[in-house]
C-alpha cells in the first residue's frame, strides 16, 4: 500500500536534510524525481542508508520496495559509507588495453583491499569505473575526485602510500 | 528577444573581441583539465596582467581541441601556433611567442600542420576549441541560435523535417536510423503532449564524443533540441546525461540558465508562440539506459529496464506520450543543417551515410583524442594518418568500434570506408564513435572476455537469454583464457552467440555477442592456441600455467 500523504519528517535533525527537502519541493514531490533525489542524498551524505531510503519513499509517495530497487539497480548509488579518501581506477576499454588491470592489482596489493572495499581504518576506498571518458589519457584514475591521466603503477602506488601513511602518521600523533 | 536582438549580441561580442590583438585559447574540457589546464589558464592570466597586456591580449577558456594525448593544449586565435603539454611554468614563454614572436621552447611547440588537424572536417566540432562554452554570447557570435530563429519565424514544422530528411542524416547513437523518418513519425503521432529527449548516456567504454560536445559547445545541442521540439510539436525536452560527466552536466545547466535568461529557451521564444523548456536528468551508472525504452524508464524514476517494442517511443514514450529520442551528436548536427540546407549536408560523405562522424580515438595509437572526419574515409587513414600509427614500433592487430556492441576489425579490412553499412558488413557497427586501436600486446580472447564481462554485469536481468547467456559466454571465455577449456567449448560458445543475439529483448543482449563473434571469425588461431597449445600468443593470459595447476 502507498504511504498516505501525511507530513513526514526527516530521519534525523541533521540540517543537511534541508538540502534534500528543498530539491524534493522543487520537483513538487513527484515520484519521477526519485533518481534525482537519491543523487542529492548521496551527494549530501556520501552514501544511502535504509533510513534515508524510507524517508525518500514516504516523501515522494513511492513504495519502499521500488526505492530500494532503484537504489540497488544503479551502480552509481552505494549503501556503504565511503572511506576518507577514494581511489577509482578506470577499467574502460582504452584503459584496459593500456594496462588498467596492472594498476588495479598494484593498488589492491599496496592497500590490501579488493575493488569495492574500504580499508579497516576507513581511510581508503577502492572503486572501479566503467569509463570516465578520459580515454585520450588512458590509463586514468580518480583520486579524491581529481582525474589523473597517463598513470603508471609507480605513480598509483605513490598516491596510495601517501593516503595510507598520512593516516598512520595521524594515528601516531594521536598516541 | 527577437532576431535583431540576437544579431546585436553577435555584433557586440565580435566587436568586443576585435579589440584584442591576441587571443590565447586554453583547453578547459575534462581531458586537459585533468592535466592541470586550469592552473595554466590562471598563470597565463596573471602573466598578461603583470605585463600590462590586458588591453590587447585575452586569455580564454575553450572547449576540446581534440588532441587529448598532448594536453594541456594552448593555441592562438587562428590556431597557427599551438602548444602542447603545457605547464603553468610555460606561461611566460607562450606569451613571449604569441605577443612578441620570440619562439617558445620546442618541447611545448606543436606542429599545427599535423595530419591529425589537417585531415579533419568539422561540422559538429566547428566551435569546439574556439568558443568559451560557458558564454552564450560566444555561441551567438558563431551564428548560434540563428537556425532556431529561422525555423520558428520562417518555416513550418513540415519544412523543417523536409530539410532534415533531405540531409540524409542518420542517428549518431549507433544504429543509424534515418533522423528525418523518426521526426516524421513523432510529428504525425497523435497526442496532446510530446517530448524530446537527448540521449547523453554515453555508456560505451572508450567513447567520449558526447562528453566533449557537451563540455565544449552545449548550446549547439540545446538549439538542435529546440528545433526538433518545434518540428515534432513538443514543448518539453530532457537531456539524460551520465552522472560520471560532472563537468558536462555543469556546463549544460549553465547553458540552459543563460538561454532561459535571454529568452532563447522557455516561453514565447523569439516573440513567437513557441515554448520549449529543457531539463537535465542524471543517469546513475547503468549502461542499459542507453537503450531508449530503458532510458525512458529511468527518466520516469524507475529501474532502467527496457520493454518490448513496438510500441516505439515515437508513438508511446515518456509517460506514454509520443517521444523523440536522438543522440547528442545527432542534435548537434541539426543547427548547421538548417543554416546551410539539407543539400549541403547530403553532399558530404558516402551514398548512404551522409555528413561527418566524430570518433574518439584511443588505445594503442599515437594521437589519442577526438576527431571528426567525413563518412567514407578509410580505417587506415584514421588510424595511420590522423592517429599517427602505432607507437613503440609495435604492430597493428585490430581496431574495435562500437564498444561492447561492436566488433574487432582486423588488418585485412583496414581499407574499407567508415560508414554504417561497410562496418556492419565486417561484423562490427559504427556505434556511437568509440574507436580503440589494439596492437600485438592485446590478446583477442582476453578482449572478448573483457567485453563479455562488461555485458554480463550491465545486463539488467529482465530477459533470460541476455542475463544467463552473457554469464555462460563469459564463463566459457574465462575458461579459455585460463587454459581450462576443451574443443567442445568453442562449439558451445558459437551456439550461444547465435542464441543470445536472436532471443534477447533489447539491443544490449542482441549485440553483446559481437566482440566474441568477430574475434572468433578473425582470430580463431588465438582461440586455438589457448585451447590446443595452452599458449597465449600475446602473452596476456597464462593458460599453460593454469593447466599445470589443474593437472597437479
Amino acid at each position: 500500500m502507498l504511504p498516505t500523504s501525511k507530513v513526514v519528517s526527516p530521519p534525523s535533525d541533521d540540517k543537511r536534510w534541508k538540502i534534500v527537502d528543498g530539491l524534493m519541493r522543487r520537483h513538487g514531490h513527484e515520484p519521477c524525481a526519485l533518481i534525482e533525489v537519491l543523487h542529492k542524498v548521496q551527494e549530501t551524505f556520501g552514501f544511502l542508508t535504509e533510513e534515508s531510503l524510507s524517508y525518500v519513499a514516504a516523501s515522494l509517495r513511492v513504495p519502499y520496495s521500488k526505492v530500494f530497487g532503484v537504489a540497488t539497480f544503479y551502480h552509481f548509488f552505494t549503501m556503504k559509507p565511503p572511506g576518507k579518501h577514494t581511489c577509482v581506477v578506470c577499467t574502460g576499454t582504452a584503459c584496459y588495453i593500456k594496462g588498467a588491470p596492472t594498476l588495479l592489482n598494484a593498488v589492491q596489493e599496496v592497500a590490501g583491499i579488493k575493488q569495492g572495499e574500504t580499508t579497516k581504518d576507513g581511510n581508503l576506498s577502492l572503486l572501479t569505473a566503467r569509463c570516465l571518458g578520459s580515454c585520450g589519457l588512458a590509463p586514468a584514475a580518480v583520486f579524491d575526485g581529481q582525474v589523473s591521466g597517463k598513470m603508471t603503477t609507480e605513480k598509483v602506488k605513490e598516491r596510495i602510500h601517501m593516503y595510507l601513511d598520512s593516516e598512520a602518521m595521524a594515528m601516531e600523533a594521536r598516541k | 528577444m527577437n532576431q535583431d536582438d540576437l544579431a546585436n549580441i553577435a555584433v557586440q561580442t565580435k566587436q568586443n573581441d576585435s579589440r584584442y590583438d591576441h587571443v590565447i585559447k586554453v583547453c578547459v574540457a575534462a581531458g586537459c583539465l585533468s592535466a592541470n589546464s586550469e592552473q595554466v589558464k590562471t598563470q597565463l592570466e596573471s602573466e598578461v596582467k603583470q605585463r600590462g597586456l590586458e588591453g590587447c591580449c585575452k586569455v580564454k577558456g575553450v572547449g576540446c581541441m581534440g588532441l587529448c594525448a598532448a594536453g594541456p593544449l594552448v593555441a592562438n586565435e587562428g590556431n597557427e601556433k599551438m602548444f602542447q603539454s603545457v605547464t603553468p611554468a610555460d606561461a611566460a614563454a607562450i606569451i613571449d611567442d604569441v605577443v612578441d614572436h620570440k619562439p617558445a621552447p620546442s618541447a611545448i611547440v606543436m606542429d599545427s600542420n599535423l595530419d591529425f588537424f589537417k585531415r579533419q572536417k568539422k561540422i559538429v566540432l566547428e566551435n569546439s576549441g574556439e568558443i568559451d562554452p560557458e558564454r552564450i554570447e560566444d555561441y551567438i557570435a558563431a551564428d548560434g541560435y540563428e537556425a532556431l530563429f529561422h525555423v520558428i519565424t520562417m518555416l513550418n514544422p513540415a519544412e523543417v523535417i523536409e530539410q532534415i530528411t533531405k540531409s540524409g542524416l542518420r542517428g549518431r547513437g549507433g544504429a543509424g536510423f534515418p533522423t528525418g523518418l523518426k521526426w516524421i513519425t513523432v510529428a504525425k503521432a497523435s497526442g496532446n503532449r510530446k517530448y524530446v529527449i537527448c540521449n547523453a548516456d554515453e555508456g560505451d567504454p572508450g567513447a567520449f564524443m558526447d562528453r566533449s560536445v557537451l563540455e565544449s559547445d552545449p548550446h549547439r545541442v540545446l538549439e538542435g533540441m529546440a528545433i526538433a521540439g518545434y518540428a515534432v510539436g513538443a514543448e518539453k525536452g530532457f537531456i539524460y546525461c551520465r552522472a560520471e560527466y560532472p563537468l558536462a552536466v555543469k556546463r549544460l545547466r549553465v547553458a540552459i540558465r543563460e538561454a532561459e535568461n535571454i529568452g532563447l529557451l522557455g516561453l514565447n521564444i523569439g516573440d513567437t508562440h513557441f515554448d520549449f523548456k529543457v531539463e537535465v536528468r542524471l543517469g546513475a551508472g547503468a549502461f542499459v539506459c542507453g537503450e531508449e525504452t530503458a532510458l525512458i524508464a529511468s527518466i520516469e524514476g524507475g529501474r532502467g529496464t527496457p520493454r518490448p517494442r513496438p510500441p516505439f517511443p515515437a508513438q508511446q514514450g515518456l509517460w506514454g506520450d509520443p517521444t523523440l529520442i536522438n543522440n547528442v551528436e545527432t542534435f548537434a548536427n541539426i543547427p548547421p543543417i538548417i543554416r546551410r540546407g539539407g543539400e549541403w549536408f547530403a553532399s558530404i560523405g558516402t551514398e548512404k551515410s551522409k555528413g561527418t562522424k566524430v570518433f574518439a580515438l584511443a588505445g594503442r595509437v599515437k594521437n589519442t583524442g577526438l576527431i571528426e572526419v567525413p563518412m567514407g574515409v578509410t580505417l587506415r587513414e584514421i588510424i595511420f594518418k590522423l592517429g599517427g600509427g602505432i607507437p613503440d614500433g609495435r604492430r597493428f592487430k585490430a581496431v574495435q568500434s562500437g564498444g561492447p556492441s561492436g566488433g574487432c576489425v582486423p588488418e585485412q579490412y583496414l581499407d574499407i570506408p567508415v560508414d554504417y553499412d561497410s562496418l556492419a558488413s565486417v561484423g562490427s557497427i559504427m556505434g556511437s564513435g568509440g574507436m580503440i586501436v589494439m596492437d600485438d600486446t592485446s590478446c583477442m580472447v582476453d578482449v572478448a572476455r573483457f567485453f563479455m564481462d562488461f555485458c554480463m554485469s550491465e545486463s539488467c536481468g529482465k530477459c533470460v537469454p541476455c542475463r544467463v547467456g552473457t554469464t555462460q559466454m563469459h564463463n566459457i571465455l574465462d575458461r579459455i583464457t585460463k587454459g581450462k577449456a576443451g574443443p567442445k567449448d568453442l562449439e558451445l560458445l558459437q551456439r550461444l552467440t547465435g542464441m543470445v543475439k536472436a532471443a534477447s529483448l533489447c539491443g544490449l543482449g542482441q549485440t553483446a555477442p559481437n566482440p566474441t563473434l568477430t574475434t572468433l571469425r578473425y582470430f580463431m588461431d588465438e582461440y586455438r592456441a589457448h585451447i590446443e597449445e595452452g599458449r597465449c600468443p600475446a602473452g596476456v593470459c597464462h593458460p599453460a600455467k593454469a593447466e599445470a595447476e589443474v593437472s597437479a
